[in-house]
């Protein structure tokens, strides 16, 4: 793919494919993939967070806690093109939440500018299996977190807010920048479900790789693995960040 | 103390979760329940219409043959690869893992424009064929969450009491590794290959880029002219996804781990 990234048309070297994907239209299409990766990972690690947290704190029953994982190990699992028609069937312009608030909320979204057939929509749906991976990448981080170091803090007259901003927040966090990692990647490789939704309203970079390789009009396999590598650059320089927030974050794992 | 009754933001925080979680799929529960004459619920016309449709037995057929194929042939490669490296090479642990990782850096999207190319003069038994091409490109994407499985398994077993208790009764290297050393790791073994069931079931990107026609494919091909068999046929999908991990978790008889999550997006 990298060799062929490299080639023209006639199978002789060039650069050209791989300095085209720098420029317009081929740019905007990184940058939006790339805002969206980092809006629904930010989204994710902050719901994901407080989900986890809600089923992961004292006083919460323990079979909230089994619920809720054995449901995010299924639901991270349920991607594609199934989830993108659950969206559709859902927020589409004749789902059933937007038949029902048109038809008893009298409110229809898709006369207050949503669609999910958009970058909103994508992000929506993406959420669904962004903050499942949350649940699942946390919660163990989070039972690291010692009921013991609370006492202690409160022992010593800290506030919540300074519990968490001195202890818990310092502690957690390069788990939850390994798993912002982690959920960026995820979101930035994601194909089947942005193709779902909206194959045609959305210009995401692996959207117009698939454009280019199944044989459309506009077939061009060179600028496809000239794209692909640009992807490949992208994902490897998150796992040169990931690798060593996995070991710090690790330490305090019981 | 603590307080140890359940505290209100928990509350609200479990009930946006469970808005969340749940609305979409009763949504599609009551979508697929409409009637294409009247676009109101409730009828299970979609239901019939897809047991009635011979492409819907095809696809589904064709997706779970894959899965076998791929579990198979993993288990084949995976599991004396493991093995060798937990047992005579412990220093190759580390490249094992390493390697686990590089489908993160490359994700399906960019795995078929590489392989597409790569098996291009490949014969087209292999290329042109579902269970050629598609199920060595499985094998591939399934390998991290097979390994992952695998190497848990063989570290929770002391493999060499075992192995030397095993030859020195006689057995030879197959002997060893089939009647010994299997049973044993049947846990993690079903742990990855349940995993690799779901991955292949719902695996849509690289399929319809080299245009097999597998299940996700079809639900696609359902969803671009018949929206109510679509919604039926996605919630289908998503209990195949709950079916294999529930079964995880009942061979597993634990917690699901973050490598426990496969890339089918």
């Amino acid at each position: 793919m990298i060799v062929g990234a490299f080639k023209n048309a006639h199978g002789g070297a060039t650069t050209e494919h791989v300095r085209q994907i720098v420029h317009k239209p081929y740019l905007d299409e990184y940058w939006l993939s790339i805002k969206i990766s980092l809006i629904t990972a930010g989204a994710g690690c902050v719901l994901g967070l407080a989900f986890a947290y809600a089923v992961v704190r004292e006083g919460t029953p323990r079979f909230l806690r089994t619920i809720l994982t054995t449901f995010s190990g299924v639901a991270a699992n349920f991607a594609g093109i199934p989830l993108a028609f659950a969206f559709i069937a859902t927020l589409g312009t004749i789902g059933v939440v937007t038949t029902f608030m048109r038809d008893h909320l009298g409110f229809d979204p898709y006369e207050h500018g949503f669609t999910i057939f958009g970058q909103t929509g994508v992000e929506l749906t993406y959420l669904y299996f962004q903050i499942p991976l949350m649940i699942l990448v946390i919660a163990p981080a989070l039972d690291g977190l010692r009921a013991e170091w609370r006492e202690a803090a409160s022992n010593l007259g800290a506030s919540a807010w300074q519990f968490w901003r001195y202890v818990g927040i310092p502690v957690l966090l390069p788990s939850i920048l390994g798993a912002f990692i982690l959920l960026f990647g995820n979101s930035f490789s994601a194909y089947a479900t942005a193709y779902g939704i909206a194959a045609n309203g959305i210009a995401l970079v692996p959207i117009t790789i698939g454009f280019y390789y199944s044989g459309n009009v506009l077939s061009d396999p060179h600028l496809a693995q000239a794209l692909a590598f640009g992807m490949f650059v992208v994902l490897a320089v998150m796992m040169i960040l990931y690798v060593p927030l996995q070991r710090r974050s690790a330490r305090w794992m019981r | 103390m603590r307080r140890r009754r359940l505290a209100p933001s928990a509350v609200v925080w479990l009930l946006v979760a469970a808005a969340f979680f749940l609305i979409p799929l009763l949504a599609t529960l009551l979508f697929s329940f409409r009637s294409i004459q009247t676009n109101r619920c409730c009828t299970g016309a979609a239901y019939s219409l897809i047991v009635h449709d011979h492409q819907f037995w095809q696809t589904i057929r064709l997706s779970f043959v894959l899965s076998l194929e791929t579990i198979a042939i993993s288990l084949l490669l995976f599991v004396p690869t493991v093995y060798w490296v937990h047992l005579k090479l412990p220093q190759l642990r580390p490249v094992l893992g390493f390697m686990a990782l590089v489908p993160f850096v490359v994700p399906p999207i960019i795995l078929v424009v590489g392989l597409l190319n790569l098996y291009k003069g490949a014969p087209s038994w292999f290329y042109d064929k579902p269970y050629g091409f598609l199920a060595t490109t499985y094998v591939i994407l399934a390998f991290p969450y097979m390994y992952f499985a695998l190497d848990a398994g063989f570290r929770s077993i002391d493999l060499h009491t075992l192995t030397e208790a095993s030859q020195s009764l006689g057995a030879s290297w197959g002997t060893t590794l089939l009647r010994v050393i299997l049973p044993n790791i049947r846990v993690a073994a079903l742990g990855g290959s349940f995993l690799t069931l779901a991955i292949v079931m719902g695996e849509f990107t690289i399929a319809s880029l080299s245009t097999f026609k597998t299940f996700p494919t079809y639900i696609q091909f359902v969803n671009e002219t018949q929206p109510y068999e679509a919604a039926a046929l996605s919630l289908l999908s998503f209990l195949i996804v709950w079916a294999a991990m529930l079964a995880l978790l009942l061979v597993g008889r634990g917690r699901l781990r973050p490598a426990q999550v496969a890339a089918t997006r």
